[in-house]
């Protein structure tokens, strides 16, 4: 009796390979091709605003960014005459910025350590809410409130300062009209860049090492002992990095801002006094009435805010990035 | 053996003594606000809240001083200096919203939100014309911009968290920019890139086109931190029942983070709803029914804010407030659904 040995039949061996299926490769393709939207569209708001305002850089040159006229004059012979220079309206960005800064860091600061240390788990959602539903009102929305309500605080308060602060140069004025100020439009800028800068400075708090406040409570410190010690430390990169944020936001902020500043072109370093400039709502400004030729000139403006916020906001978040671990 | 029941100790309580001891400054320093106030010529609330806050550091400290010292002291008004920020944040957000909601229902009536304004001018009296056609132009817009945004911002999110590839520290960074690009830049761009070369002119298409750069970012941000909330053993359990990648994504990533994708989606709507300065380069201003979106202006609720703020007379801001209030309820209620849908994702 014989009985054949069953023949082994060795299956081939599957081969093993890191290759994805075409479903997979189709899939990877359609996300990657999307996912350079981002870039496609950065690169493409550069190279039209670049095309149209091409113009006006060749034949303003670096005049653009340091000539403070702005005029379109057009003479009997048909001939025109332009001069666009941005320099009033930049410097101007930056005052109302600064101002914007100096009242909303530290009051986000406060806030923010405020919600991480001191207020109670039920008090800390409801603020939280608050803030985040600051964030989300529209700009115009500060505007209008700008205009109607806090104008007419705020110019009691720009009476006051120059009452007692006249002497200093910035808080002069030349005639007494204290609304739309460059000190006001900066406060409203203030109010709308909280959110930004406390919800940064909150999420920096919130992630300082445990061990060290409880090492500082350990060596007898108090809680303010501990936040000047361990937290603020810790923090003060988040701070920076979120505050430049706050003011990426307050270099591009156009209808607020329009909303409450009367917008001159001179160089105004008089805070109270009711002129001042912002290159984004000038362009609002000058875009009604906008001859054909200072549309290109206008471009080129949004140009300028346009690389003037990216890099900004490429810093800010490059300090965050590197102060918060866990990439924000 | 008698055993000894332990009490409960809580030694980091306030004691009744503690309470007296933070009670008494408060109520000090509101009586001495009251009579500072009233024998003084200083008057209004903002009076009474900086006098407040000023008393009540002085005597609170003098307290403290006697039990903790110098330190406790300083302890002290840090604290209250925290509690001050958060306070005066709170009351921005209340001063607007009073101010909206009071100026606003003035003008609010039935045909407000049922009529337009072909017949009327802003500055004709309340009641005559309304906003329908403004708010069918901004739901036009939003629905233009989810079309385009939510799919590019979900993508993006997902080549960030799903594939990882070479570039997402790249393309992470440039999403972080882009939401830093300001509103009238984008109606700039949009003008430059079509106005100028196309035959389209403005309409509502284009307005959603400049919307779309600014909603994208905001999706893409909340859309990644949603799906890098779902759990990775999904994803490997997914894998290893043999599914593909697509499939994994397809049927389980992105169902298990739905609830946070449409929270997304809601926080980029609330982001645009009331961007105005793009649209007056894309979108133009009309005072009437415009239902087809490729084809001429479009009426939308922030331009009609923005015309009665420029108008000037008490009719046309009477209008421009009652207009924001709209847009407002709008947001908020978006808002609140945002919220919601958020937690209940969190929670599962």
């Amino acid at each position: 009796m014989s009985i054949d040995a069953p023949v082994k039949v060795t299956p081939e061996a599957r081969k093993i390979t890191t290759k994805p299926r075409v479903s997979d490769q189709i899939f990877r393709g359609i996300v990657t091709a999307f996912s350079f939207s981002a870039l496609l569209i950065l690169s493409m708001i550069a190279i039209f605003l670049l095309i149209q305002g091409f113009t006006t850089f060749k034949e303003q040159g670096i005049g653009f960014i340091t000539n403070f006229e702005w005029t379109v004059v057009i003479d009997e012979n048909g001939v025109e005459t332009a001069n666009f220079g941005l320099q009033a309206m930049l410097l101007g960005t930056l005052v109302i910025s600064i101002i914007a800064l100096f009242f909303a860091v530290p009051l986000s600061v406060l806030t923010a350590l405020f919600l991480t240390f001191y207020a109670p788990e039920r008090i800390k959602r409801i603020l939280v809410t608050i803030i985040d539903l600051m964030a989300a009102f529209p700009s115009i929305l500060y505007g209008l409130w700008g205009f109607f309500v806090l104008m007419l605080m705020a110019e009691y308060w720009a009476k006051l300062i120059h009452k007692w602060l006249g002497w200093i140069y910035i808080f002069d004025v030349p005639d007494p009209i204290y609304t739309r100020s460059p000190f006001i439009a900066g406060l409203v800028l203030a109010i709308m860049i909280i959110p930004i800068v406390t919800s940064v400075s909150r999420e920096v708090f919130s992630q300082t090492p445990l061990d060290r406040i409880q090492a500082a409570y350990a060596l007898g410190a108090t809680k303010w002992g501990m936040i000047r010690a361990v937290v603020l430390p810790f923090g003060a990169g988040g701070v920076v990095g979120g505050s430049m944020l706050g003011l990426g936001r307050a270099f591009g902020e156009t209808v607020a801002v329009f909303s409450v500043l009367n917008i001159v072109f001179r160089s105004n370093f008089q805070i109270l006094f009711t002129q001042g400039g912002n290159v984004a709502s000038m362009i609002i400004q000058k875009w009604g009435e906008a001859a054909p030729s200072e549309v290109g000139a206008l471009m080129a403006a949004g140009l300028v805010l346009f690389i003037l916020t990216l890099m900004v906001n490429f810093l800010a978040n490059y300090i965050v990035t590197k102060t918060v671990k866990s990439g924000r | 053996m008698s055993t000894s029941t332990v009490t409960k100790m809580r030694p980091w309580a306030a004691t009744p003594r503690d309470r007296v001891m933070t009670a008494t400054p408060v109520a000090l320093a509101a009586l001495a606000t009251f009579i500072i106030v009233a024998a003084t010529p200083m008057k209004g609330k903002l009076a009474y809240f900086w006098l407040f806050f000023l008393t009540w550091f002085l005597i609170d400290s003098l307290f403290i001083a006697r039990k903790s010292g110098s330190k406790g002291v300083r302890d002290g008004l840090a604290a209250k200096l925290t509690l001050l920020g958060g306070l005066i944040v709170c009351m921005a957000v209340f001063s607007i919203l009073w101010a909206t909601i009071s100026n606003g229902l003035k003008g609010l009536n039935l045909e407000f939100l049922t009529a337009n304004m072909r017949n009327a001018s802003l500055f004709d009296p309340i009641g005559n014309g309304g906003i329908l056609h403004a708010i069918i132009g901004t739901l036009m817009l939003i629905a233009i911009a989810i079309i385009f945004s939510v799919p590019m911002g979900i993508l993006t999110a997902l080549y960030l968290t799903e594939i990882k590839g070479r570039a997402a520290g790249v393309i992470q960074f440039l999403v972080q920019a882009m939401s830093g690009v300001p509103s009238v830049v984008a109606g700039l761009f949009i003008y430059a890139a079509i106005i100028l070369n196309t035959p389209l002119r403005s309409s509502a298409f284009l307005g959603g086109l400049a919307l779309t750069i600014l909603m994208v970012p905001t999706v893409t941000r909340t859309a990644q931190e949603v799906l890098n909330l779902v759990p990775s053993d999904l994803r490997e359990a997914g894998l290893a029942m043999g599914a593909t990648q697509w499939k994994t994504v397809a049927l389980v990533v992105v169902p298990a983070a739905r609830s946070g994708l449409i929270t997304a989606t809601i926080l980029g709507v609330a982001r645009i709803a009331g961007e105005t300065a793009p649209l007056l380069f894309t979108v133009g201003v009309f005072d009437s029914y415009n239902f087809n979106p490729f084809k001429g202006d479009q009426g939308t609720i922030p331009t009609v804010v923005w015309r009665g703020l420029l108008g000037g007379t008490p009719e046309s801001i009477q209008r421009a407030w009652s207009a924001i209030l709209v847009l407002l309820v709008v947001v908020l209620i978006m808002f609140v659904l945002a919220r919601t849908l958020g937690t209940k994702g969190s929670k599962k």
